[in-house]
């Protein structure tokens, strides 16, 4: 059983690694601040949710699963509002 | 093989990098975006020193509420229009000053390395001061803070009360007594609306579990009032709040609360529990939550006050 | 004992850095963020005194780190402090340059002159 969690854990969270370093490396090659955006705010999300899913087993109890989740959720609020922001203010320059 | 010490080293390039950045940065803007990172990654390294307490204060004054004081001065600088027109200092200057500091750096380096190795330590006082008579604290931290060296948190609160004041005291004389300029624009944004509304009813509820879990896991009143602020604050800039006058009798009284509460106690202790911020062992850590009630209520209108700047006429922003 | 050997290196790197900035930067908010980074040295040096003094089944000793909460807190407000100066600078002078000898919009109505 404890080796299912392990491989579960170490299969979401590289999965999850994957994404950041795909966002990543988007915003730093992708030419123009809204494509950067774009890579950004899409692969971090989803790779945020994928090292919360792979830490969930590990939480000691539910309290702690449930803060894990919180700080996902909370990081797609916020982020997604900033991106929503950031690309109202490059619209706005660029006009 | 062990990675932890080269994530270790590879965090503290990324902070050296990052305060690097904000330093050669060539506008204001990029600095301070690289030092609200650095202050992110510092409380990582404070997380590695095994200090939970420090690195969410890190987190949430030096990174969070830092952030948007200098993103707002730089807005009122209006740092891209108004460029300073000084004479770049010589190379030569440059390269000593840059020489000096390596210097510094690197003897600091060497005192720090060779300090003592039986290191001097006041953890059994706190260790005493944390399960002392009717305390029962399971946080040294908070109880460093509200019962071995209370005195110091306490003038510490003073210490944010006269900020406040030097803040006030440098606005325009005919300004007196009216509201700090608002956050932001009249219309903003429907996004930043909808994040107004939706985060601090979250962000308060975790800022009062801060709190309370304070008294025996990592967090506390500075942390807890540190997210209420920061709540506070993203209200005023979407508009749906403004700052208050700085003359309204509300907003003095929540900033002084915090000390003057402090201090009741502390005198009470002198005559009920034999000395100055005594508490009598039964009523301890009660007595304690009180007080950090009402810190924490100082401390979240504090630093909002703090980041408003003085008092401005009507339309001044 | 890594941690705390790569601690002491970014301590001292950002005072280092802090110091470098403070003094040849002629902009007020950039030596403001220099010397920010001065006092995060400075707070470092504390958490691995704190980190030294382990004792008493703590990992650590509470009373340094402590310290540099409340410290944390007081160099926000001071630079609160710094940064109404140097906006209220702007609003009565037009720039924000620290250099007695540049031009200077109030330099007629200035009452020390």
């Amino acid at each position: 059983m404890s080796l299912a969690i392990d491989a579960f854990t170490i299969i979401c969270v590289a999965a999850g690694v994957f994404f950041y370093v795909a966002g990543t490396i988007g915003l730093i090659r992708f030419p123009d601040s809204l494509s950067r955006l774009h890579a950004l705010t899409k692969a971090d999300n989803l790779g945020l949710g994928l090292v919360a899913l792979g830490l969930l087993p590990r939480a000691s109890n539910f309290p702690d699963a449930f803060k894990i989740i919180m700080i996902w959720v909370l990081v797609l609020l916020s982020g997604a509002s900033a991106a929503q922001m950031i690309g109202r203010a490059l619209r706005r320059g660029r006009r | 093989m062990n990675v932890q010490p080269f994530l270790d080293i590879s965090l503290a390039a990324l902070v050296i990098g990052v305060a690097l950045f904000t330093i050669i940065a060539k506008d204001e803007f990029s600095a301070v975006v690289a030092y609200v990172a650095y202050g992110i990654f510092l409380a990582i390294v404070w997380v590695r020193l095994y200090a939970p307490d420090v690195a969410l204060t890190e987190a949430a004054v030096g990174g969070g509420v830092t952030g948007v004081l200098l993103v707002m001065a730089g807005k009122r600088l209006d740092v891209s229009a108004t460029m300073v027109v000084a004479k770049k200092p010589s190379v030569a200057f440059s390269a000593f000053v840059a020489a000096c500091s390596i210097l510094l750096a690197g003897s600091l380096a060497a005192v720090i390395l060779s300090l003592p190795d039986a290191a001097p330590s006041l953890a059994p006082q706190a260790a005493a001061a944390a399960q002392g008579p009717g305390a029962g604290l399971g946080n040294p931290i908070t109880a460093v803070l509200m019962s071995y060296r209370s005195f110091d948190t306490m003038l510490e609160k003073v210490v944010l009360i006269l900020a406040v004041v030097g803040v006030w005291s440098v606005g325009a004389d005919e300004a007196w007594g009216a509201a700090p300029a608002p956050f932001g624009p009249a219309t903003p944004s429907d996004a930043l609306l909808f994040l107004a509304k939706t985060l601090p009813p979250i962000g308060g509820l975790i800022g009062v579990h801060i709190f309370w879990t304070g008294a025996d896991e990592p967090g506390g009143a500075f942390q807890g009032g540190a997210l209420l602020a920061a709540m506070w604050m993203v209200a005023m800039m979407a508009r749906l709040a403004d700052p208050p006058p700085i003359n309204s009798r509300w907003l003095r009284l929540a900033l002084i609360s915090g000390p003057a509460v402090f201090l009741a106690i502390g005198v009470a202790g002198a005559m009920l529990a034999g000395h100055f911020f005594a508490y009598p062992s039964a009523l301890a850590k009660p007595l304690i939550l009180f007080i950090e009630t009402f810190m924490l209520l100082s401390i979240a209108v504090a630093l909002p006050m703090l980041v408003a700047g003085p008092a401005a006429r009507k339309g001044v922003r | 004992m890594t941690p705390l050997i790569v601690a002491t290196l970014v301590a001292a790197s950002l005072v280092g850095i802090g110091v470098y900035g403070f003094i040849l930067h002629p902009h007020p908010l950039r030596k403001l963020l220099a010397f920010n980074l001065i006092g995060g040295g400075v707070f470092l040096v504390f958490g691995i005194v704190a980190r030294r003094g382990s004792a008493a089944g703590l990992p650590f000793d509470p009373v340094p780190q402590a310290m540099v909460i409340t410290g944390i807190v007081v160099a926000f407000a001071a630079s609160a402090i710094a940064i109404a100066i140097i906006v209220r600078l702007y609003k009565l002078e037009g720039g924000v340059d620290l250099d007695p000898a540049l031009p200077r919009k109030s330099d007629g109505e200035s009452t020390e002159s």
